[in-house]
C-alpha cells in the first residue's frame, strides 16, 4: 500500500513503477513510485539508511555489483526499460553518469581523467579529444584552475577539485542524467558552495539527481524534492512546499530536526 | 609502579628488543660472510718459522688460538703444496718458533691442480721460448708465463671448435639415429649423404684433436724447478701454473690491483679444482637465468590466477576454499615440490616428450631427464602462490569507488581491469615478485633432483644452433655452496670458496631486489602521488 503524496510530473525523463528492492531476503526499498522532471534538480533526502541511494542507483543499475540484489518492478529512462534484459548496461551507463560521495579520480593525469569515458568506448581523434576536455573542465568549472597542468596527476589535485573532476568526468560522455550521491558530504564548506554553484549551472543541460544529507543543501540547489524514509517513498513535490509546508507529519518532523 | 604496567611501558621495551635481536642477528649474519668472503683473495704475506726441532715452516697465517692445554697460543698457517705434505694446514705452538722471517723471494704459485705452492724459485727450463737472458728468474718466469697464456688462449679458440665440432656431430649422428628409426634404408641418398658429412667432421675431429694434442705436448716442455721450505725440490709445468707472485714484495697499491683482477676472474671464470678454486661464472650465470625463466612462468600464471580469484569469481564457499589452499601451497616443503618436479615434469611431460620428439636416442633421455626448464618450472610451481597472494592484496586493496567509478562511467569489467585496477595494483604485485625471486634464489632441495650438477659441461646458452638449450642440465650457486662445502674432498681448502660464493649469491639476491623495488618505487610513484 502506498499513501504517499506525491506531486504527478509530465514527461519524466525518468519514471519509476512501483518498484521493490530486496538485499538478499531484506527488503530495502517498498513500492516506489516517481518522476523525475527534465533538466531540473531533484534531491532525495532521508535519514540514513533510508534507501536513496540504492534507489539513485537502481537508475543506472550499479546495484548489478551486488550479487544479492534483486529488483521488481519498473524504471523507464524515456519510457524505455532499464532493466530489461535487451538493455545494454554499458549503453545505459553512459547515458546516466554518476558522482560519488568520495571523489574518486583514476591515478593518471587529469587529460586522462575527463576522457576515461571516450577512451574505453575507442575514440581516438586527437581533437576531439582536447575539445572534450576543454569543454567538460570549462563545465565542471575547472578550467581555468588546471589548464596548465593537463598532463599532471589528478591525485595532486585538492578535494574540491577532485570532486570536480569528478563532475567533468561524467559530463564528457554527454550523459542525458547525472546522478549525485552526496557529493559535498566530504568536502569543506567552499568548496561545497563552489559545487552547488556547479549544480546549479549544470541543470541547464543535464538532469540532476542529487542524494544528501544536508537539508539546507537541498533547499538551497534543487527545484524538487523527495523525502524516503525506511524504504518508502513519504512525499515528492516542489522543493518550497516540502520545506515549507510538508502534506505529511513524517517529513515535518525530520525537517524540522525532530529525528533523523 | 602501577602505572608503570599500565601504559604498556614493558610492551615497548619488549617489542624494541624482539626488532633490535632480529637486525643483531641479521647484522651478524652479513657481517661474518662479507668478512670471510671479502678477505679471499688477498694476497696475505708469506711468513717462515724455524722451528726448534729444525723443521722450517713456509706459509700464511690463518688463525691464532690459545693452545689447548699448555700455555700461550697456537697459530694455523696454510703451508699448501698439497702434493708434497698432503695436508694444507698446519698448526703450530708459538712456545715452539725459533726464528720468523718474510723472505722477499718467497713466491707463491696458483695450480691448475693440488692447489697453491708455497716455495721459491731454483731454475727455470724455457727451452725454445724468447726470453731475454738479462731478466732476473722471477721476471723471466712472468714473461714465459705470459707467453704460455697467450698460447693457451689460442688453444682455447681450438678447444671451442672442437667442442662446436662434437656438437655438429652428436647432431648428425642423432639424424642418422631418426632415420634409421623412421625405416630409411640405410642406402637411401639421404643416409648417405649424412655419412659422408659425417666422415668430413669426423675427419676434421680428429686433425684438431691431433693437433691439439701436440700443442699442449709442445706448452708442457716448458717447465720450472721449485723447492719448497725444506728445500724439498720439484719440477712444475709452467702450463699449470695459472698465476705466480711474490706477496712479501707487494706494496698495498699493488694488492689492492691483485684484489680486483681476482674478483674478475671469479665472477667471469670456470672453476677448476672440482669447483674449490677458479672463477663462478656457469654458476653465476645459471642462478640468473633461472630465476629468470622461473619468472617468466610464476609471474603470468601467478597474476592471472588472482586476477581470476578476485574479480571473476564468485565469493563463497569454493573460493574461500581455494584461497586457504593457495596460502597452505606456499608452506609446503620445497624438497615436496622437487620430488613433484621430478615425477611430474622429468619423467611424465618429459618422458612424454622424448617418446614424440625424440624416440630415436631412447634410451638415452633429452628432456627426460633434469634441465633448467625442469628446475624453473618446479620453482615456479613454488612460487606461483607468493605471486598469488600478493596480486590478490594488491587488488583487494583498491577502494571500491574507484572500481565504481570507471564502471559507472561505461567500461566493461575488462577495461576497468586492464585501464585501471592492474596498473594500481602493479607495486603489490611486484612486492609479490620481488618475495618469490627471493625465495626461488634461495632454494636448493628442489634444484638437486631437477638439474643442478656440480659442473654443467656447457652453458644453457651458446653459440650452436638453436642458442638456447632448456634441456641441459646447469649449475647454481646455492648447490655450489653445498657441494664444495659439504662433498668436496678437502673441505678445509674449499672453506674461502664457500664464503666467497655465499657472499655472491647474497649479493645477487639483494641486486636483483633492489632493482625490482627501484621498478616498484616508480610504479607506487606514479599511482600515488606527483607528475606523469
Amino acid at each position: 500500500m502506498n499513501t504517499a503524496a506525491t506531486m504527478q510530473i509530465e514527461d519524466p525523463i525518468i519514471e519509476v513503477d512501483n518498484l521493490d528492492f530486496y538485499y538478499g531476503k531484506s527488503k530495502a526499498l517498498h513500492g516506489i513510485n516517481i518522476g523525475f522532471p527534465r533538466r531540473k534538480v531533484t534531491a532525495m533526502i532521508g535519514p540514513s539508511g533510508c534507501g536513496k541511494s540504492t534507489l539513485l542507483r537502481c537508475f543506472n543499475r550499479m546495484n548489478d555489483l551486488i550479487d544479492i540484489s534483486e529488483v521488481q518492478g519498473k524504471i523507464l529512462l524515456n519510457g524505455a526499460d532499464v532493466n530489461a534484459p535487451s538493455t545494454d548496461v554499458i549503453e545505459l551507463r553512459r547515458r546516466v553518469g554518476m558522482v560519488f560521495q568520495k571523489s574518486n579520480p583514476f591515478p593518471k593525469s587529469i587529460y586522462e581523467n575527463v576522457i576515461y569515458g571516450l577512451r574505453i568506448a575507442g575514440i581516438k581523434n586527437k581533437a576531439v579529444l582536447d575539445e572534450t576536455v576543454e569543454r567538460s573542465l570549462k563545465g565542471a568549472a575547472l578550467w581555468d584552475e588546471v589548464k596548465e597542468r593537463l598532463h599532471t596527476s589528478a591525485l595532486g589535485l585538492s578535494g574540491g577539485q577532485m570532486q570536480r573532476l569528478c563532475i567533468a568526468r561524467a559530463i564528457a560522455v554527454n550523459p542525458e542524467v547525472i546522478l549525485m550521491d552526496e557529493p559535498c558530504s566530504a568536502l569543506d564548506p567552499k568548496s561545497t558552495a563552489r559545487v552547488e554553484e556547479l549544480i546549479g549551472e549544470l541543470c541547464e543541460d543535464y538532469t540532476i539527481i542529487i542524494v544528501t544529507h544536508n537539508m539546507q543543501q537541498a533547499a538551497r540547489v534543487s527545484t524538487h524534492t523527495a523525502f524516503l524514509y525506511e524504504g518508502n517513498l513519504v512525499e515528492f513535490g516542489m522543493t518550497k512546499e516540502i520545506f515549507m509546508k510538508p502534506r505529511k507529519k513524517q517529513t515535518e518532523d525530520y525537517i524540522t530536526g525532530r529525528f533523523g | 609502579m602501577k602505572n608503570y604496567w599500565r601504559t604498556g611501558e614493558p610492551c615497548v621495551w619488549a617489542t624494541g628488543a624482539a626488532l633490535a635481536i632480529t637486525l643483531l642477528i641479521a647484522a651478524t649474519l652479513i657481517v661474518v660472510v662479507m668478512i670471510n668472503g671479502l678477505g679471499v683473495f688477498w694476497p696475505s704475506s708469506l711468513e717462515r718459522l724455524e722451528l726448534k726441532d729444525g723443521t722450517v715452516v713456509l706459509g700464511e697465517q690463518i688463525q691464532r688460538e690459545a693452545a689447548y692445554q699448555s700455555e700461550g697460543f697456537r697459530r694455523q698457517y696454510k703451508v699448501a703444496n698439497r702434493d708434497l705434505y698432503g695436508l694444507d694446514f698446519k698448526w703450530v705452538d708459538e712456545a715452539d718458533i725459533a726464528f720468523s722471517s718474510r723472505p722477499e723471494d718467497a713466491i707463491v704459485l696458483e695450480r691448475e691442480e693440488y692447489g697453491n705452492f708455497f716455495g721459491f724459485l731454483k731454475q727455470l727450463n724455457l727451452g725454445s721460448l724468447d726470453i731475454p737472458g738479462t731478466m732476473s728468474q722471477y721476471d723471466a718466469l712472468l714473461a714465459a708465463n705470459a707467453q704460455i697464456h697467450e698460447m693457451k688462449v689460442s688453444g682455447k679458440k681450438l678447444d671451442e671448435d672442437i667442442s662446436a665440432l662434437s656438437y655438429q656431430l652428436e647432431s648428425l649422428r642423432r639424424k642418422l639415429l631418426k632415420a634409421e628409426y623412421q625405416g630409411v634404408s640405410a642406402k637411401a641418398p639421404v643416409v648417405l649423404e649424412l655419412q659422408r658429412s659425417q666422415a668430413v667432421l669426423q675427419d676434421d675431429f680428429h686433425h684438431l684433436v691431433e693437433r691439439q694434442g701436440r700443442e699442449v705436448a709442445q706448452m708442457r716442455n716448458f717447465t720450472a724447478i721449485f723447492s719448497d721450505a725444506n728445500g724439498q725440490e720439484r719440477d712444475i709445468v709452467l702450463a699449470d701454473i695459472v698465476d705466480a707472485y711474490q706477496p712479501n714484495r707487494m706494496g698495498i697499491a699493488q694488492k689492492g690491483l691483485f684484489y680486483l683482477v681476482k674478483v674478475k676472474e671469479l665472477i667471469i671464470g670456470e672453476p677448476r679444482e672440482s669447483n674449490t678454486e677458479g672463477g663462478l661464472f656457469p654458476a653465476i650465470f645459471g642462478t640468473i637465468m633461472l630465476i629468470f625463466i622461473m619468472s617468466l612462468f610464476s609471474f603470468p600464471l601467478g597474476v592471472i590466477a588472482a586476477v581470476y580469484l578476485r574479480e571473476y569469481a564468485k565469493e563463497g564457499m569454493i573460493v574461500r576454499l581455494v584461497r586457504i589452499a593457495v596460502n597452505n601451497l606456499a608452506g609446503i616443503p620445497s624438497i615436496v615440490y622437487g620430488i613433484f618436479g621430478l615425477g611430474f615434469f622429468v619423467y611424465g611431460i618429459g618422458s612424454t616428450i622424448d617418446q614424440l620428439f625424440f624416440p630415436e636416442t631412447l634410451p638415452t633421455p633429452t628432456f627426460g631427464t633434469g634441465g633448467i626448464l625442469w628446475a624453473s618450472l618446479t620453482l615456479a610451481l613454488l612460487t606461483v602462490p607468493v605471486v598469488i597472494v600478493s596480486t590478490e592484496e594488491a587488488l583487494g586493496a583498491i577502494p571500491r569507488e574507484i572500481r565504481e567509478g570507471s564502471l559507472a562511467l561505461g567500461s566493461t569489467k575488462f577495461q576497468t581491469l586492464m585501464r585501471i585496477l592492474l596498473p594500481m595494483a602493479s607495486p603489490g604485485i611486484m612486492t609479490g615478485l620481488i618475495l618469490a625471486m627471493a625465495r626461488a634464489a634461495g632454494e636448493v632441495a628442489p634444484l638437486m633432483i631437477t638439474g643442478v650438477v656440480k659442473l654443467a659441461p656447457a652453458l644453457p646458452i651458446d653459440g650452436n644452433f638453436p642458442f638456447l638449450h632448456l634441456d641441459r642440465k646447469f649449475m647454481h650457486l646455492g648447490f655450489h655452496i653445498f657441494d664444495i662445502g659439504f662433498q668436496s674432498p678437502n673441505v678445509e681448502a674449499a672453506k674461502p670458496m664457500v664464503f666467497v660464493t655465499t657472499l655472491l649469491l647474497v649479493l645477487i639476491v639483494l641486486t636483483m631486489s633492489s632493482i625490482a623495488i627501484y621498478l616498484r618505487n616508480r610504479m607506487k610513484k606514479r599511482y600515488t602521488f606527483g607528475t606523469f
